[in-house]
C-alpha cells in the first residue's frame, strides 16, 4: 500500500471512518503501533525492575522474612522467606524481560516505528500489516513470559542464557519443566516478532525515503535503527535454531547439547552432544544483542545531543562509520563470553583480539559526543540530561570491558559481580537512559502533549545518582571474588566483609527503583493532562517536526515535503535562527556541508 | 491487608507528586503556554551546576570505593605462580581505565556546565575535523595494542599446559551440589572413567573403570590437598549440568562440562598456613570476625545459635549457575608442604579398597 505513498492522498481517511478496534487495537498505523510498544514495554519494565529489587533485598537481608516477598511471591516465599529456586527464577526472568522485552522490543519497537517513517518522509512502514502482526506477536510472547510465573514448578530458572543441561533436564531444576517450555515458546514468538519488525524497518529505510533524503542525509537515529535491524536479522535466527534444538533435546530425545549425564541416580541416554555448542549458538545472538539494545540508544542520543546543543553532531561520517564498525565487530566477538567454557585457548586469543577492537569505534563515538557539547548552547531539557547521562555510563561501563574482554583477566572475574556491574552500566543503564531520553524528547510527537520537565529533572538526578550508587561499588565486590547468582552469601564467611557493601547497593537500588514512580506518573498523567505541545517544541531540524501535532493517517497533509540538506544545520552561519529544517531549500550561494 | 496498605502508600505517593508538581508550576508562573515545559535559562543554569556537582559525585564515589574496598585481599594476594602476572595486568588496565575515566568524565560534565545555554547565545558551527578524529582513533589503537599483546602473552602462558615438568594430576569432579577430587595415586595417572560406569551400590561414585589398572590406586577425596611449589594439572568433569571450578585465590577458573574433560593448570606458591599469617589476611580475618561477633549477638538474642569464628581457608567455589543449591557448592583447598601432603595422601583409601563388595 505504502509503496504508492507519494500518490496516496491523505484526505482519503476522512472517507472511511476507522472503528475503535482498527484505530487503537489492531492498528496498522506506525504511530499507534509505536505507542503500543511503548506502553507494553513500560509495563514489562515495571515487572522487570520489581524483580531486581526483590533480588537485591534478598541479597542484602538474606535471613530476614520480608512481607513484600510474601505479598508478591506467595507460595514461593513461605513466611516471607524467599525460596532458593525462585531467586534463580527472578534472576532469569529479570534478565530476559529487561534485555528482550524492554530494551529490544520496548526501545527499538517504539522508536523505530515512530521515527523511521517520520524522519525519512514516508507515509507509513512498508507493510503496515506486518507491523501490526509484529506488535501482536510481541504482546503474546510477553503474556506467555509473565504467565510462566504461575506454573506449578515455577518459571525458567537457568539464567537468561539458559545453558543446557540445566535448562534441558526437569530433574536438574524445578524451573526446567513447564516453565522452561513456556520460556522457549515465548522467545520463539518473540523472535518471529522481532524479525518481522526488523525486515520492515530495513525495507522502509531502503525504499521509502522522500525525495532528496539520501543515505548521507539521514539522521543518525535512522542509521542506528537501520543497522540494528540488520544485526537482528543476522543473529536472531541463530537463537531460534538453538531454541528449536533445545526443544528437540528436551522433548524428542535428541542429543544436540547433551552427553554422558548421570542425575538423580540414573544414567540418561544422551550421547555425543555438547553444551559448548549451545553456548556458541546462544552467544552468536547474545553478543550482537548487546548492540541491538545499545545502538538505537546511541542513535537517539546523537539526535538529542545535537538538537539540544544547537550544534551539528560532530563527525557525522565518523559516527556512521563507527556504527557500521561496531555492527560488524559485534558478530565476531561472541567467544569472549566463553573464555573458560573449555573451548580451545587459541580461540580465546582470537576473541580477545576482536573484542578489544570494539573499544576503538566506541571511543570515537564517546569523543564525538563530548566534542559536540564543546562550545554549544546547551538546552538542559530532561532528554538532554538523560543523553549526557548515557555518555557518562557508557564510558564508565565500557571501560571495564577492557578487563573483561582480556581473556587472561577474565579468568578471575568471569561470572562475578564485576561482570554484573559492567554490563548493567554499559548496556542496561545506558540503553535505559537512551529510552528515557527518547521518551522525553518525542513524547510531544507521540501524544501531542508535553511531559512535565520538573518531574523529569527529579527523575533524572535521582536515577543518575542511584545508578552509580548501585553499580560502581559492585565492581569492587566482584573483584573480591563474589560470584553472581548466589541466593545468599552467608555460607561463605570469606565474603562476610562484603555484606555492608551489598546493603548500601540495595538501598540505592530501592531509592532509584521507587523514584521511577515519578516517571510512570509523569508518563501517564501527561498523556491526558499535559500541556498541549506546539509543532516543534525543541526547534529541531528533522522531518518528524514538520507533521501536524494532531496525528493523521499518512503523516503529512498533502504532498510529502522534499529534503534539501542534512539534519544537523544547527547554528549555521548565514541563518537568523539557530536551526534550519531539513525541508528548507539551500539559499542562493549556500553550500551544503561536505560531510 | 498488606496489599491494601501497599495500594494506600502508592496512592499517597502519587498525591504527593501531584502536589509537588503544582507547587513547581506555581513558582514558574511567568512563562505561559507550552513553552514552559521547555528548558529556560534558569533550568540550564541549575542543571549546569548540577552537572558539575555530579562530576564531583563520580570522583568522590570512585575515591571512596578505592579507599574502602580497594584492599580486598583477593586483589593483591595471589597464591599461584601465574597469579602475579594476572594481577600486574589487572593493575595496568585499572590505571589506564582510571586515567581515561577521570579525563573523559571531566570533559563531559565540565562542558555540560560551561556551555549551558543562554538566550541569545549562538553555538559554534563545528561539524568535522579529520585530524581530531584521527587522533582519537589512533590513541586507543596504541593503548589497546599494548594491552592486547600483554594480555595474549599472559593468557597463552597460563593456558599452555606443560606436561613435561611432572605436574600432579588431579581430577575435579562436579555434581549437584558438591565437589570431589581424585588423585592418580602412586603412578600419578588417572584411571579411565565415565558416568555410565557409576555404581552407587558398590560405592563407585565417580564411574571409574574397575578393570583399568590405572584406576586401582586412585584416591577420591572431599578435600583438595595440594603440595606447595609443585605444578598441578586439573582435569575437570561434571556428571550432570555445567559447573565452574572457581579458585579465586589462585586466579584460576574453568568450566566443568558434562561429556567432556576440561583442564587448567597452576602452581600453588603459598601454603594455607603462610597465607593465614600474612598481615593483609590477618586484618581481613580480624575484620570478618568482628562482623561475625556482632551478628552472633543478634542471633543469640533471638535464641538462635551464634556463628563460629572464621579461620581462613582457600576455597573452590561453583561459579556457573547449576541449580537450587548453587550458592553452597564449595570445597576446601589446603596447600601444604610436600611432607604434609605425603602423610595426608597415605591416610586416604585407594579406589580398589573403597569399593563395597556385593
Amino acid at each position: 500500500m505504502s509503496a504508492h505513498a507519494d500518490t496516496h492522498d491523505a484526505h482519503d481517511d476522512h472517507h472511511h471512518k476507522e472503528t475503535f478496534v482498527t484505530k487503537y487495537i489492531f492498528s496498522q498505523d506506525h504511530k499507534m503501533i509505536a505507542k503500543q510498544y511503548l506502553i507494553t514495554g513500560t509495563i514489562m519494565g515495571v515487572v522487570g525492575v520489581m524483580m531486581s529489587l526483590m533480588m537485591r533485598m534478598q541479597i542484602a537481608w538474606p535471613e530476614e522474612p520480608n512481607v513484600i516477598f510474601q505479598a508478591l511471591l506467595g507460595k514461593w516465599a513461605p513466611e516471607g522467606v524467599m525460596d532458593a529456586d525462585i531467586y534463580l527464577a527472578l534472576v532469569t526472568i529479570h534478565g530476559t524481560i529487561m534485555v528482550f522485552f524492554v530494551l529490544t522490543a520496548g526501545l527499538s519497537g517504539t522508536f523505530s516505528n515512530l521515527l523511521i517513517p517520520l524522519q525519512i518522509g514516508a507515509r507509513d512502514m512498508a507493510s503496515g500489516f506486518l507491523n501490526m502482526i509484529s506488535y501482536w506477536l510481541f504482546f503474546i510472547s510477553s503474556v506467555i513470559m509473565v504467565l510462566s510465573f504461575f506454573v506449578e514448578a515455577g518459571p525458567a530458572a537457568a539464567g537468561w542464557t539458559i545453558y543446557p543441561p540445566l535448562s534441558a533436564l526437569p530433574m536438574a531444576q524445578g524451573g526446567s519443566g513447564a516453565g522452561m517450555t513456556m520460556w522457549l515458546v515465548s522467545m520463539a514468538i518473540f523472535i518471529a516478532s522481532s524479525l518481522l519488525g526488523s525486515l520492515n524497518y530495513v525495507v522502509t529505510v531502503i525504499n521509502l525515503r522522500t525525495k532528496g533524503m539520501s543515505m548521507t542525509r539521514l539522521p543518525l537515529t535512522i542509521w542506528a535503527f537501520f543497522v540494528t535491524a540488520i544485526i537482528g536479522i543476522i543473529s536472531f535466527p541463530v537463537l531460534l535454531s538453538a531454541a528449536l534444538l533445545l526443544i528437540m533435546d528436551r522433548s524428542f530425545g535428541t542429543s544436540f547439547f547433551l552427553s554422558d549425564i548421570f542425575i538423580q541416580g540414573e544414567v540418561l541416554h544422551y550421547q555425543g552432544g555438547s553444551p559448548v555448542l549451545f553456548e556458541h549458538l546462544f552467544w552468536f545472538l547474545g553478543h550482537p544483542e548487546v548492540y541491538i539494545v545499545l545502538l538505537p540508544a546511541l542513535g537517539i542520543t546523537s539526535e538529542i545531543i545535537a538538537t539540544n546543543s544547537r550544534k551539528p553532531i560532530f563527525g557525522y561520517r565518523a559516527m556512521i562509520a563507527s556504527i557500521l564498525a561496531i555492527a560488524f565487530l559485534s558478530t565476531i566477538v561472541w567467544g569472549h563470553h566463553m573464555f573458560i567454557s573449555g573451548m580451545n585457548p587459541f580461540l580465546g586469543s582470537v576473541f580477545t583480539f576482536t573484542t578489544l577492537l570494539i573499544a576503538i569505534p566506541s571511543a570515537v563515538k564517546a569523543f564525538n559526543y563530548i566534542t559536540t557539547l564543546w562550545k554549544g548552547n546547551l538546552q538542559m531539557n530532561p532528554a538532554m540530561l538523560f543523553s549526557i547521562g548515557l555518555v557518562s555510563t557508557f564510558i564508565t561501563g565500557g571501560l571495564t570491558g577492557i578487563i573483561l574482554g582480556d581473556s587472561a583477566l577474565d579468568i578471575n572475574v568471569h561470572d562475578t559481580y564485576f561482570v554484573v556491574a559492567h554490563f548493567h552500566l554499559v548496556m542496561g543503564i545506558s540503553a535505559l537512559y537512551g529510552m528515557f531520553a527518547g521518551i522525553y524528547h518525542w513524547f510531544p510527537k507521540m501524544f501531542g502533549r508535553m511531559l512535565n520537565k520538573n518531574l523529569g529533572y527529579v527523575h533524572f538526578w535521582v536515577t543518575a545518582v542511584c545508578a552509580y550508587g548501585v553499580f560502581f561499588p559492585m565492581h569492587f565486590i566482584g573483584m573480591a571474588g563474589l560470584p553472581r547468582r548466589y541466593y545468599t552469601n552467608s555460607n561463605f564467611p570469606l565474603f562476610d566483609d562484603l555484606q555492608d557493601v551489598n546493603v548500601v547497593i540495595t538501598v540505592f537500588a530501592l531509592i532509584g527503583g521507587a523514584f521511577q514512580i515519578v516517571f510512570i506518573y509523569n508518563l501517564f498523567s501527561s498523556m491526558f493532562f499535559g500541556k498541549k505541545a506546539t509543532q516543534n517544541p525543541w526547534k529541531s531540524n528533522t522531518m518528524e517536526w514538520t507533521t501536524p501535532v494532531e496525528h493523521i493517517h499518512g503523516n503529512w497533509p498533502g504532498e510529502i515535503p522534499h529534503v534539501h540538506r542534512w539534519a544537523y544545520d544547527y547554528s549555521k552561519p548565514g541563518h537568523d535562527e539557530d536551526w534550519v529544517s531539513q525541508i528548507v531549500p539551500l539559499k542562493d550561494g549556500e553550500e551544503e556541508l561536505q560531510h | 491487608m498488606t496489599a491494601l496498605l501497599s495500594i494506600l502508600v502508592l496512592v499517597f505517593i502519587l498525591v504527593a507528586i501531584w502536589q509537588m508538581v503544582k507547587i513547581f508550576d506555581l513558582t514558574q508562573g511567568k512563562t505561559a503556554g507550552s513553552d514552559n515545559q521547555v528548558a529556560n535559562d534558569q533550568d540550564n543554569k541549575i542543571n549546569g551546576y548540577l552537572m558539575l556537582g555530579f562530576l564531583i559525585f563520580i570522583y568522590v564515589i570512585t575515591i571512596m570505593c578505592f579507599v574502602m574496598f580497594g584492599d580486598f585481599p583477593l586483589m593483591s594476594n595471589s597464591a599461584s605462580e601465574h597469579g602475579p602476572g594476572i594481577d600486574k595486568l589487572m593493575i595496568i588496565s585499572m590505571i589506564v581505565i582510571f586515567i581515561v575515566q577521570t579525563i573523559t568524565q571531566f570533559l563531559l560534565h565540565y562542558f555540560a556546565f560551561k556551555y549551558r545555554g543562554e538566550k541569545g547565545k549562538k553555538a559554534l558551527f563545528y561539524a568535522d575535523n579529520n585530524k581530531l578524529e584521527a587522533i582519537w582513533t589512533i590513541i586507543p589503537v596504541i593503548v589497546l595494542a599494548v594491552l592486547i599483546i600483554q594480555g595474549l602473552f599472559t593468557w597463552t602462558s597460563i593456558m599452555n599446559v606443560n606436561e613435561d615438568n611432572d605436574p600432579l594430576i588431579v581430577e575435579l569432579y562436579a555434581q549437584q551440589f558438591n565437589w570431589k577430587a581424585r588423585y592418580g595415586g602412586e603412578d600419578n595417572t588417572l584411571g579411565k572413567a565415565n558416568v555410565r560406569l557409576i555404581d552407587i551400590d558398590r560405592a563407585n561414585i565417580l564411574g571409574l573403570d574397575e578393570a583399568d589398572l590405572n584406576a586401582q590406586d586412585d584416591v577420591i577425596t572431599t578435600e583438595l590437598h595440594l603440595p606447595v611449589g609443585r605444578p598441578v594439572l586439573f582435569k575437570m568433569r561434571s556428571q550432570d549440568v555445567l559447573h565452574s571450578a572457581y579458585m579465586p585465590h589462585f586466579r584460576a577458573q574453568m568450566n566443568c562440562v558434562p561429556g567432556m574433560i576440561t583442564q587448567f593448570g597452576f602452581t600453588p606458591t603459598v601454603t594455607t598456613e603462610a597465607m593465614r599469617e600474612t598481615p593483609e589476611m590477618q586484618d581481613k580475618v580480624q575484620n570478618i570476625n568482628k562482623i561475625r561477633i556482632e551478628k552472633s549477638k543478634v542471633l543469640v538474642a533471638k535464641g538462635e545459635e551464634g556463628l563460629d569464628p572464621y579461620t581462613f581457608d582457600y576455597l573452590l567455589l561453583c561459579n556457573k549457575i547449576c541449580g537450587k543449591s548453587h550458592y553452597n557448592m564449595q570445597m576446601k583447598i589446603i596447600v601444604e608442604t610436600q611432607e604434609e601432603y605425603d602423610v595426608w595422601i597415605k591416610t586416604q583409601k585407594a579406589f580398589k579398597n573403597s569399593l563395597v563388595e556385593n
